[in-house]
């Protein structure tokens, strides 16, 4: 029985050394959950066209570390996305701040939207109606429909 | 009537030039944020006698350029010639980042190919790296008497780059 207890205390030992005091691993895997979906909001400067959560390039993982090493701090998201904007700029952000530079690329589909809007009704409102239709060119397609 | 039928071509060129513009940009050139700047402070032990170490703040009152390198980057041997004679000519005095690197590799490498650098420091867990906002080896920046970065370029220093933009830039902080 001893000899079983013993067992179950070494063997737990490891992953309540990993996490801290026992209790702390539901607080780890909350803080885990907050690194990754930080990670899914930030570049990777060395693939660019993936996400630092996706990225398994020894950069990515060293500043996936830093996240991780920030939000166990106690630091707040804001605080680790302006820690990586000061040194990578905002393009480490996927999802880019509004700013004067930037307008054209958050109006820009409402503004293309608001140009086919209205190229469409202009269309539709120089297209000749069929009561336009002479009194001669009534009758010419009535007969030609007639079965 | 006439007219109409010419806007898809003119829509077309717009496009074309658009993209063209677009296809011709370097995703690859992320514009820096330290760009007028304070540098980040570091203080680092130097590569040839870690008992000494070296602060970004000694350097303050002269111009200088920091070049991020490691002895397993390919693209670093590229342009290492071109650093080498910068150092013989006494353009500039190079500080040397050694990035994550094995300070014995750095130390073979440096022998075999001449040492460039006034000073080199050893970043080995590349903490200074991520400071500078580094992503892709070598890195190279300049830096103003005041500690303020100027210039920053990625990836190996080309000859056409340090008469293009390097060089009028020294001359005009030193100006």
């Amino acid at each position: 029985m001893v000899r079983a207890l013993l067992l179950a205390m070494a063997l737990t030992a490891g992953a309540a050394q990993a996490a801290g005091p026992a209790g702390d691993v539901a607080a780890d895997t909350v803080l885990e959950a907050r690194v990754q979906q930080l990670a899914a909001e930030l570049r990777c400067l060395v693939c660019q066209n993936q996400s630092l959560a996706d990225s398994h390039a020894d950069l990515a993982v060293q500043l996936k570390g830093q996240v991780r090493e920030q939000l166990r701090a106690g630091r707040s998201e804001q605080q680790v996305i302006d820690y990586m904007t000061q040194r990578y700029g905002d393009f480490v952000l996927y999802r880019p701040p509004l700013k004067a530079r930037t307008v054209l690329l958050w109006g820009g589909p409402a503004l293309l939207l608001l140009l086919g809007a209205g190229s469409l009704a202009w269309g539709l409102r120089a297209r000749p109606r069929a009561a336009d239709l002479t009194d001669a060119e009534s009758s010419r397609a009535a007969a030609l429909l007639e079965p | 009537m006439k007219k109409r039928l010419f806007l898809p071509l003119a829509f077309f060129v717009v496009l074309a030039a658009v993209l063209g513009v677009g296809l011709s940009l370097n995703p690859r050139e992320v514009s820096s944020p330290f760009i007028g700047r304070p540098a980040p402070a570091f203080s680092l032990p130097q590569l040839q006698d870690p008992a000494l170490r070296l602060g970004a703040g000694e350097l303050k009152g002269q111009v200088w350029m920091l070049n991020v390198w490691a002895s397993w980057c390919a693209p670093c041997r590229e342009e290492h010639p071109l650093l080498v004679s910068l150092a013989r000519e006494q353009a500039v005095p190079i500080i040397g980042l050694n990035y994550k690197d094995d300070p014995r590799n750095a130390q073979e490498w440096l022998l075999r190919l001449g040492d460039p650098y006034k000073v080199c420091v050893i970043d080995r867990d590349g903490r200074a790296g991520i400071d500078y906002g580094v992503y892709g080896v070598p890195e190279t920046f300049v830096i103003d008497r005041a500690g303020i970065v100027r210039f920053k370029h990625v990836g190996p220093l080309t000859q056409e780059v340090w008469t293009r933009e390097v060089q009028p830039l020294l001359q005009q902080l030193r100006g």
